[in-house]
């Protein structure tokens, strides 16, 4: 192995910090550490539930995103089976996770599960995955997955339709809500954290939309009322 | 003039004129500030974003010893090997044994500019391994054996019948006719690749010294794939990358997309902070990350343009440039085209050979009013025509000032030879441009006013006498 330059670097840095920089870009600027918190300037978030919500599926419309709003948990199964049917479902992977694990059960279709080892060959063969999530962000219309709350870290990228099922009271405002959670859940934010805001896409040719670049081509959103 | 200035002019010229060229670019980029300009909208206030997401870099950039060894310590603390490279080749021999050590054969890598400025690739492949792009626009761009066209869209200046002929010779594929088809074309050889890849290799958009996450962006999810398929990843992070707080992101992640490509977020944000830990399935079984100074030291030792590292490489300052519209990316023979590369490559490869990048500016502003990072772009353009006058300067232009000076301090002889000139003026107006023209190098491409008929103190004098 050769060898690490990191005195070399650090020797370098000093050095030029010697000098200090001109803070141009703070003139007549009220974020720091008495103004406001940065995320003031992004797009607003509203305070009710309901409104949340709205802003929620307005993002997941225009990222192609499908929200279906379920009642209760056994709205949530009955959804899933007939997404299984319209899109002839085969196969899915998912993983154990309290608001899905009877929905996924009652479709009886053969499943990877990715929360114990697998074979990545065979996850890629089925025809969607099944999955939690730590949180939803109104904001962005994004959703927040760690390898605990969905199965990993392929599950929710591999299959070409992901299904994640969440509950109105994971919905959050915006990402510094969801770092909040993250540390909540985990202490400090684990190995792997996600965010997904709708599903996969390019634009690489002639900067025209195509879905489904690599990852899912379909992203679907069970919001389940709690 | 300098082998690359030479480069520079012929390709700029060739690709000025080409109009099929241009329209592409005006389409690709006129959907580019509509879907910009709509997202920009829903800020509470776009001006103090960017101050706030400035600030962050700010304070990251001038504590930058300090953030790096927590980032460092923080990657280590879950099982991360750091390495810092002093430079490209140092770099590129590590992550070379890192694969020899591990017995690899194929790699699958997502984009990465820090891996395109060390030639990372072909270092690679010199070394007998397979690399593929598994970015769309790069991996078009690396069957076609060119360079990235641009920071954010690689392949911006292909149409699909370009690509569509390219797939067709280097992948064997049926013709296509849509942006569809050929994405899954690529889609399914690519499927193929990360399950048969024994190593990753990514960039970073951001790292976060405060909890040791690595923070990639993308849209196709090939950055995800290509992180958490094979046992063996690699990361390449340039220093600067570095962010002090995790809500640092929640800034500028929006705003890395609104600027980038007019999104609200790009469609998957990804925080890798370790290899597989205990309790997981999946994700690879080692992880590297390359800290790569490359000069950027020498940046930062220039405390007028240190605030070019705040870079988060969106792509907006190439997207408003007149130049970078108008010669497009590769005229630029850089790895960072459009204003920030014209800034940066003089200090990352030397002022001398790239100082002609900042004298192709209009000096118009428009990169450092659209910079989500506050970078003074075009004053640093001027600051490096500056330096570059003041450390070499060119011989002629003292004796031509100094004669000038000379002339306009003797009204005599001003008086003499203003009406020469205006005799001289329809000659010149019928050469204009052409090579018998001893002013055709600014000429050539620059109107010539027709002087007016009288001189102001003629008019004066005239004046005056009719009264």
């Amino acid at each position: 192995m050769p060898n690490d330059s990191r005195e070399l670097i650090l020797r370098r840095i000093r050095k030029a910090l010697a000098v200090t920089a001109p803070a141009r870009h703070l003139v007549g600027a009220v974020t720091g550490p008495s103004g406001h918190p940065p995320q003031d300037w992004l797009p607003p978030v509203p305070a009710s539930e309901a409104e949340r919500i709205a802003l929620f599926e307005k993002n997941s419309l225009d990222l192609k995103t499908e929200v279906r709003r379920c009642s209760d948990a056994a709205a949530a199964a009955s959804e899933l089976a007939a997404l299984a049917r319209e899109n002839n479902w085969k196969s899915i992977g998912s993983h154990r996770f309290a608001l899905g694990n009877e929905a996924v059960s009652a479709l009886g279709l053969p499943v990877v599960f990715t929360d114990q080892p697998y074979e990545t060959a065979s996850l890629e063969r089925c025809d969607a995955a099944v999955s939690g999530c730590d949180c939803l962000v109104a904001q962005t219309g994004g959703i927040m997955v760690t390898s605990a709350s969905a199965g990993g870290r392929v599950l929710s990228v591999l299959a070409p339709h992901h299904v994640v099922v969440a509950s109105t009271s994971q919905l959050l405002g915006d990402l510094a809500d969801a770092f909040a959670v993250l540390r909540k859940h985990h202490g400090s934010p684990p190995a792997f954290v996600s965010f997904i805001t709708g599903p996969s896409r390019t634009g690489d040719i002639e900067r025209i939309l195509v879905l489904g670049a690599h990852g899912p081509k379909k992203l679907t959103v069970l919001l389940v009322q709690a | 003039m300098s082998t690359e200035s030479v480069q520079f002019h012929r390709d700029a010229d060739r690709l000025t004129h080409d109009l099929r060229h241009r329209a592409l670019i005006q389409k690709a980029l006129g959907g580019y500030y509509i879907k910009r300009d709509e997202q920009k909208k829903k800020y509470t206030d776009w001006q103090q974003a960017r101050a706030s997401a400035a600030a962050a870099k700010y304070e990251a950039v001038n504590h930058l010893d300090t953030y790096l060894i927590e980032l460092s310590d923080k990657l280590a603390a879950r099982g991360t090997k750091v390495f810092w490279a002093a430079d490209g080749a140092e770099a590129a021999d590590y992550i070379a044994s890192v694969a020899r050590g591990a017995g690899v054969k194929r790699i699958i890598k997502s984009k990465s500019m820090t891996g395109e400025e060390i030639h990372l690739p072909q270092a690679l492949e010199k070394a007998g391994l397979e690399v593929v792009e598994s970015d769309l626009g790069e991996f078009i761009v690396q069957l076609r054996g060119e360079p990235p066209y641009h920071i954010v869209f690689p392949s911006m200046h292909l149409t699909r019948g370009e690509i569509d002929a390219t797939f067709q010779k280097k992948l064997g594929s049926a013709h296509a006719d849509t942006p569809e088809e050929l994405t899954m074309i690529a889609r399914n050889v690519m499927r193929q690749k990360y399950c048969e890849a024994d190593m990753g290799i990514s960039g970073a958009n951001f790292a976060v010294a405060e909890t040791g996450h690595i923070s990639i962006t993308e849209n196709e999810g090939n950055a995800r794939l290509s992180t958490s398929l094979p046992d063996l990843l690699v990361t390449i992070v340039g220093i600067e990358k570095v962010v002090p707080k995790l809500d640092d992101l929640a800034v500028l992640l929006p705003m890395l997309a609104t600027a980038g490509a007019g999104q609200n977020m790009t469609c998957y944000n990804t925080l890798l902070g370790g290899p597989r830990q205990p309790g997981e399935t999946d994700g690879p079984r080692e992880f590297h990350v390359v800290l790569l100074d490359n000069r950027r030291t020498a940046l930062l030792a220039d405390p007028e343009q240190r605030d070019a590292l705040h870079c988060i490489r969106c792509g907006a300052c190439l997207n408003v440039c007149p130049i970078f519209k108008n010669i497009g990316g590769h005229s630029y023979g850089t790895t960072y085209q459009g204003p920030i590369g014209s800034v940066i490559t003089p200090h990352l490869r030397g002022l001398q050979s790239w100082k002609h990048l900042s004298f192709s500016s209009s000096l118009c502003g428009a990169c450092a009013e659209t910079c989500p990072v506050k970078i003074d772009l075009h004053h640093h353009l001027l600051q490096n025509r500056r330096n570059a006058i003041e450390q070499k300067p060119v011989w002629w232009e003292k004796p031509i000032f100094a004669g000038f000076a000379w002339f306009m301090r003797r009204p005599g002889l001003y008086r003499f030879a203003a009406p020469m000139l205006r005799l001289a003026a329809p000659v010149l107006h019928a050469i204009r441009g052409q090579d018998i023209d001893p002013l055709s190098l600014w000429t050539r491409t620059r109107d010539l006013p027709v002087p007016p008929s009288q001189s102001f103190k003629e008019y004066w004098r005239d004046r005056n006498a009719k009264r």
